[in-house]
């Protein structure tokens, strides 16, 4: 039984921002398009709209997470929507209530929009489907599974280096396995018309069938980014360096950590991205990120752009 | 009380008959099949124009949740559900809280399905105490408290020298040992098929390798140990062949798979649908496929329902935190016949997977129309469609992949011990 694609209404508008998979086209676009009207506010001396002033937003994060948190936060607050933080890892479920519990108890404060972060794949489906009519969610990051909104913001950042996704070859790097993002952008990438997406990573950090989602697959680097136009790098979490996956931060820099030498395989004005927060010395070298290619400070702006997007077009109020 | 049955369609899978026919019950047996015994006066009649009349299901696989458990369902609930499925006997795993690993558990249990009048309950003994995988149970103790064979349902014991004693201890005895086919170190923290689906939906997974890496495992030291051995839940293509190979050897073995895995594959996962979250989990397309043809080959010998009645509280979560399992005991002769017509087979080949054949590997008296046998029967009309809904399960668990789906099979009544325990 497959059911409608829960992130639309029945009109086919977006109602809540669950993951990249399955969204239209005109939709991703509408979003991108969307910020690029938001970062002239972010230029701005007052940098506030009206947009959703009276609305509460509550930030749900179930995981730890300072950066999104922040940037969800800020884009909010510009739109002039009330924001409320709950860091739920610490509260309610350590009292045993559940996660749908919570929901509730929030939804029935007026809240307008949750911004859900969770260690568990599908949380944000789940809240999405419990949650009253009218409220919407955004995924912000849920186990492996999705990390929309840091996909979209990385669309952006691609459209504006290198205007059009139809000419371009990107490169995916690192743990794929565990990675909500690579997931995330490897939709996006893909609805958008990019005709050549590569994933690159031992085998260990890569999941099976993975070219079912329409990448081609590399285990080594040179090759892999041969005449790429995009790399997006992913961050290695910590428990993952050494043990059963890599055998060590040092050996996984050795194969897999973006060099100058490595990135002259790319194209010559190939852009660097990364989600952040970096481990330098391990997937990327410090060089490289603070080099003339990364293009990694803009990403953390235009994410503010993004969300302050998908907020408002959830609420139904562009500019 | 005597009964008779008039004008069904009596099938008796065993002997491959079925044929309209009157059914003559007295004293809880079954006293003749077609003509009237001499001066048999009836107390009642059951009027089966139009029903199938066929020996009681068997079911390898039934969760009552007690003792420890009685939260997600009690044994009140499921005893109820598994007469309105037709269900007259049937395995209980021990996985319970504590397992059946005590015989003063054992008998509790047998003691208090027994006053509810309902279906026999044969419970699977833990092989090993608490089901840790470290220390043998008292089996022949167990035995005496009702144990009919002896089993591990949780994945494979990962010290296989212990695994190798628990066999050869019970086939001492002459025990069947029951096991599921899943290696703990390969199935981790895997909630989902290692397919596309779980790649997409960033699920930890369970490659089909930890399922034939534990049969290989079975098999080898089955060839060492005379022991039968009977493995729960198939879920692969490439485990049936490993069971199918092994027959061949004329290898003591027998296998089953659930309900589930016959008619879902990882793709009615869906958006994260925590009802198919079932272990072992749901696997491909071709692998549905082969299980469905392993019927007929007798690779497989049963379906059973892996009847698991969960509370609502412990499905809504993120799937992979969800408890594993769907209720089912409800939907096994659905879902069977609802098989069958699919694969075109005749019914009297369909029935057997859930009648003779379970009791055969169970090792019990039962799924046969036999003159002298108990009277347990299953009598249900094969054209009627109905809706799975939380309203139309008795079962205490509503947690199925199957809610709202029409299914094929109404059971009008089912008979213990010749008293009519279930009518509709």
């Amino acid at each position: 039984m497959i059911n409608r694609n829960p992130q639309l209404n029945k009109h086919r508008k977006l109602q809540h921002l669950l993951t990249t998979e399955g969204l239209p086209v005109e939709i991703l676009l509408q979003i991108l398009d969307t910020a690029e009207t938001f970062v002239g506010v972010t230029e701005r001396d007052v940098k506030k709209v009206p947009l959703l002033r009276g609305k509460s937003i509550f930030n749900l994060f179930f995981e730890p997470s300072t950066r999104t948190r922040t940037t969800f936060e800020i884009a909010a607050k510009r739109l002039s929507a009330d924001v409320f933080n709950l860091n739920i890892a610490v509260s309610a479920q350590s009292k045993g209530e559940t996660l749908l519990d919570t929901v509730n108890n929030l939804a029935a404060m007026d809240a307008d929009m949750f911004v859900v972060r969770h260690s568990q794949s599908g949380a944000a489906h789940l809240i999405a489907k419990h949650a009253r009519p009218g409220i919407h969610v955004i995924n912000a990051g849920d186990g492996r599974h999705a990390h929309p909104t840091q996909a979209l913001l990385d669309m952006f950042t691609i459209r504006r280096f290198k205007r059009e996704f139809h000419n371009l070859r990107v490169a995916i790097v690192g743990d794929i396995l565990h990675s909500r993002v690579a997931r995330s952008q490897i939709h996006a990438l893909t609805t958008l018309g990019v005709p050549e997406v590569r994933v690159i990573a031992p085998k260990t950090l890569l999941p099976s069938k993975v070219e079912r989602l329409g990448v081609h697959v590399f285990h080594d680097m040179r090759s892999g980014l041969k005449d790429v136009d995009v790399l997006m790098m992913l961050r290695l979490q910590k428990e993952r360096m050494q043990g059963a996956y890599l055998p060590s931060p040092e050996e996984y820099f050795k194969n897999y950590g973006l060099t100058p030498e490595k990135l002259s395989m790319a194209r010559p004005d190939a852009i660097v991205m990364h989600p952040g927060p970096m481990n330098r010395g391990v997937e990327i070298d410090s060089s490289v990120a603070d080099g003339g290619q990364s293009v990694i400070l803009p990403q953390v702006t235009f994410g503010i752009a993004i969300r302050m997007a998908v907020m408002s077009i959830l609420a139904g109020q562009q500019v | 009380m005597k009964i008779h049955i008039r004008n069904g369609r009596l099938i008796d899978p065993g002997t491959g008959m079925d044929a309209i026919l009157d059914v003559f019950v007295v004293s809880g047996k079954i006293l003749a099949v077609g003509e009237p015994p001499a001066a048999f006066q009836p107390d009642n009649i059951i009027e089966a124009d139009g029903l199938v009349v066929c020996p009681g299901l068997v079911d390898m696989s039934v969760r009552l949740r007690e003792p420890g458990l009685e939260y997600m369902a009690t044994l009140e609930s499921e005893m109820n559900a598994a007469v309105a499925g037709g269900v007259t006997s049937f395995a209980c795993p021990p996985d319970t809280d504590p397992p059946l690993d005590e015989p003063g558990l054992v008998e509790m249990l047998k003691h208090r399905a027994k006053n509810l009048n309902q279906a026999h309950v044969y419970p699977v003994g833990a092989l090993t105490q608490g089901l840790l995988g470290e220390h043998l149970t008292e089996m022949a103790e167990l035995r005496d408290a009702g144990c009919v064979v002896f089993g591990q349902p949780d994945g494979m014991i990962a010290n296989l020298r212990i695994l190798m004693q628990a066999m050869q201890y019970a086939s001492t005895f002459g025990f069947s040992v029951w096991l599921s086919p899943q290696d703990m170190n390969l199935a981790h923290e895997g909630v989902a098929h290692d397919g596309e689906v779980a790649t997409r939906l960033g699920l930890p997974v369970i490659p089909v390798c930890a399922e034939t890496i534990a049969i290989s495992n079975i098999i080898l030291l089955a060839k060492v140990v005379d022991v039968h051995i009977h493995l729960c839940r198939i879920s692969s293509a490439e485990g049936l062949a490993m069971v199918r190979a092994a027959k061949q050897q004329g290898l003591s073995i027998t296998c089953d798979v659930s309900i589930n895995h016959l008619h879902l594959s990882d793709m009615d996962i869906d958006y994260f649908d925590a009802n198919c979250h079932i272990i072992p989990p749901l696997r491909n397309i071709s692998d549905r496929n082969a299980l469905r043809n392993a019927l007929w080959d007798g690779t497989i010998d049963a379906i059973c329902s892996d009847h698991a009645p969960v509370d609502e509280d412990a499905k809504l979560l993120p799937f992979g935190q969800a408890e594993t399992g769907a209720t089912g005991v409800e939907l096994l002769l659905p879902l069977t016949l609802k098989y069958g017509m699919e694969m075109k087979r005749p019914l009297v080949e369909v029935l057997a997977v859930i009648t003779n054949k379970p009791a055969a590997v169970l090792g019990i008296d039962a799924g046969h129309l036999t003159p002298g046998a108990s009277a347990d029967l299953c009598i249900f009309d094969p054209e009627t469609y109905w809706k799975v809904t939380a309203g139309a399960l008795l079962s205490q668990g509503k947690n199925t992949p199957f809610m709202g789906m029409e299914v094929p099979g109404k059971v009008r009544y089912t008979l213990i011990n010749g008293n009519i325990v279930y009518q509709s």
